[in-house]
């Protein structure tokens, strides 16, 4: 006679089972959705031909430095500004509350309405800050989205003022978790504010705040919208990120390798920040 | 006191700077808006005749680029249903499978998922797009959708299972002896308790399917079939497009998210703070 061997036993328990049974979802979405898109596009970048063309491009590198600029200078100056600011939205004052429900609406506004807004503000020609700066100096504005220096100056700006509120918020969050007795006795030591904030804010917010950069450098590698709604990579292509130069290949010239490749070549610098982040996460959620 | 009154007064400049610079290109949005779309050139700091009028233009359907605008509004919400219907349940299966039920190799799934999260989804349109039209669901809404609830979800699946975490396990263990399955603990104990997380969730997941751009753009071109952001995009075509027009479009598109986000605001930052933005 066979012995009954319940399943149990062979390995699976009953909550494993029900385990993998909640799990079924995700798997689907992840098969379909991820594991092939990125095996399609392994397959894609694959294809040598694809990256000599994009290499052969003068525009290619044009937006190499482009993005370089855009993560170096748009991710401090707006982490840098989002910790100044955190010092002014931590203060108690109902006045300064009342700001900071102002101040939010950048976040809470959807990209296409606000930054197609800047767009005509800032025409040289008929747009409203020209206008303001001919009437009250008499001089001719600069040329803001034809000029492609100043419009990827332009570009960084509409970068910050779309994600500066939400990273201000982090922050603020983050101070508002400090211990007030860490600060009783700062003062009675003697602190001053400068003090203060160095030897005891800053320690404290330290590791959210390398985490937030982590996070919106990464982000801000794949920001799409401050670049293709302000200039749509213009004047002349001189003002695209990679994740605009790779979907006008893909999609403008019809040329996919030659998108995928200018995808993969920002890996080199996507991966360590991944990695770096995931790592960081998971030590913190364990603590 | 007086020392306090002194140093919020000295605080005024900055408040001003920063509402200007918050304000301005919304308060534009809102004069272009109120402008004749034959003064849209003026680039007046107030309208000489201000005037409702672009609004009811977007109302009534009352323009070229408009054709379709209650039939995309109604796309958008479509989109922001599904695409948090779908993130709620996949995640909080998910999340319940891999916290919970403590499923092996559960940690490795969610720092896939994560890694996937983190991947900016333009460096993945081409293959996505590709993989889409093999799907045969390029121009329908459901490629949307589904791009949307793909790029949320193990977002969603973190913050439940961070937030999950200060849900006590004697609970199941409890609820385990009185002899409930895994499915009543999940509905019974998990999903109530981490209701505040759920809020969040999906609320990040309305917002996302209803701000979409790119993916929208890339995959909707049919004028029927498209969200609201598309059409916006299609102003940009043309030089003569009514820009006028197109702001009252985007004032009407901007007050329902900004509306939820205030509303939920609290839920907001205590998610965000949860699911890895943390200290």
């Amino acid at each position: 006679m066979a012995p009954l061997v319940p399943a149990a036993r062979r390995g699976l328990s009953f909550e494993a089972a029900w385990g993998i049974i909640f799990l079924i979802p995700y798997a689907v979405v992840f098969a379909f959705f991820v594991v092939y898109p990125i095996a399609y596009g392994a397959w894609l970048g694959s294809n040598i031909a694809g990256y000599e063309r994009v290499f052969d491009d003068p525009i290619y590198w044009r937006t190499v430095k482009n993005t370089l600029v855009f993560l170096i200078v748009g991710v401090n100056l707006k982490m840098l500004i989002a910790l100044a600011l955190s010092s002014f939205f931590v203060l108690p004052h109902l006045w300064i509350r009342i700001v900071g429900v102002f101040f939010i609406l950048p976040w809470a506004v959807p990209h296409i309405p606000s930054i197609l807004s800047i767009r005509w503000f800032l025409n040289s020609e008929w747009g409203m800050l020209n206008n303001l700066i001919w009437e009250t100096t008499g001089v001719f504005g600069p040329s803001w989205l034809s000029n492609p220096t100043i419009a990827f100056g332009c570009i960084i700006a509409v970068h910050v003022w779309k994600y500066l509120p939400f990273w201000t918020l982090i922050l603020v969050a983050g101070r508002m978790a400090i211990s007030r007795d860490l600060y009783e006795a700062a003062t009675i030591d003697g602190a001053s504010p400068w003090q203060r904030f160095r030897f005891v804010t800053f320690p404290q917010i330290r590791n959210l705040f390398i985490t937030s950069t982590l996070l919106t450098t990464i982000w801000s590698l794949g920001d799409f919208n401050s670049v293709y709604l302000l200039t749509g990579g213009g004047p002349a292509e001189r003002t695209n990120t990679l994740a605009t130069l790779g979907i006008r290949y893909g999609f403008g010239q019809a040329d996919l390798s030659a998108g995928v490749a200018t995808m993969i070549t920002g890996l080199p610098l996507l991966v360590p920040l991944v990695v770096l982040l995931i790592r960081r996460l998971n030590r913190q959620a364990q603590s | 006191m007086n020392q306090s009154i002194r140093n919020q007064l000295l605080l005024i400049p900055v408040a001003a700077l920063v509402l200007i610079w918050t304000l301005l290109p919304l308060y534009h949005m809102l004069v272009l808006s109120l402008t004749p779309t034959d003064a849209a050139f003026a680039g007046k700091l107030w309208p000489d005749n201000p005037t409702l009028k672009n609004y009811a233009t977007v109302l009534t359907q009352g323009d070229f680029y408009l054709k379709y605008f209650w039939q995309q509004l109604g796309n958008s919400v479509f989109a922001a249903a599904m695409t948090c219907i779908i993130v709620l349940s996949v995640a909080s299966f998910a999340s319940f499978a891999i916290g919970r039920l403590k499923v092996r190799y559960g940690d490795v799934v969610s720092n896939v998922a994560l890694m996937t999260y983190l991947i900016p989804a333009a460096f993945l349109a081409i293959p996505m797009y590709q993989v889409m039209a093999t799907y045969e669901l390029i121009n329908t809404i459901w490629a949307l959708i589904l791009s949307v609830a793909t790029f949320t979800t193990p977002y969603a699946i973190w913050v439940l299972r961070q937030y999950g975490n200060s849900v006590p396990f004697e609970l199941d263990e409890a609820a385990k002896v009185d002899g409930a399955t895994p499915l009543q603990i999940y509905r019974l104990v998990y999903i109530p308790l981490i209701r505040p997380a759920l809020l969040a969730i999906a609320t990040f997941a309305l917002l996302h399917a209803w701000n979409e751009y790119l993916y929208a753009f890339l995959m909707l071109s049919n004028e029927s079939e498209m969200t609201m952001p598309v059409a916006m995009g299609l102003f940009l075509n043309n030089d003569d497009a009514p820009w006028p027009v197109l702001m009252a479009m985007g004032v009407i598109y901007s007050l329902p998210p900004a509306t939820l986000y205030y509303a939920v605001r609290k839920y907001m930052v205590t998610g965000l703070t949860a699911g890895g933005v943390k200290s």
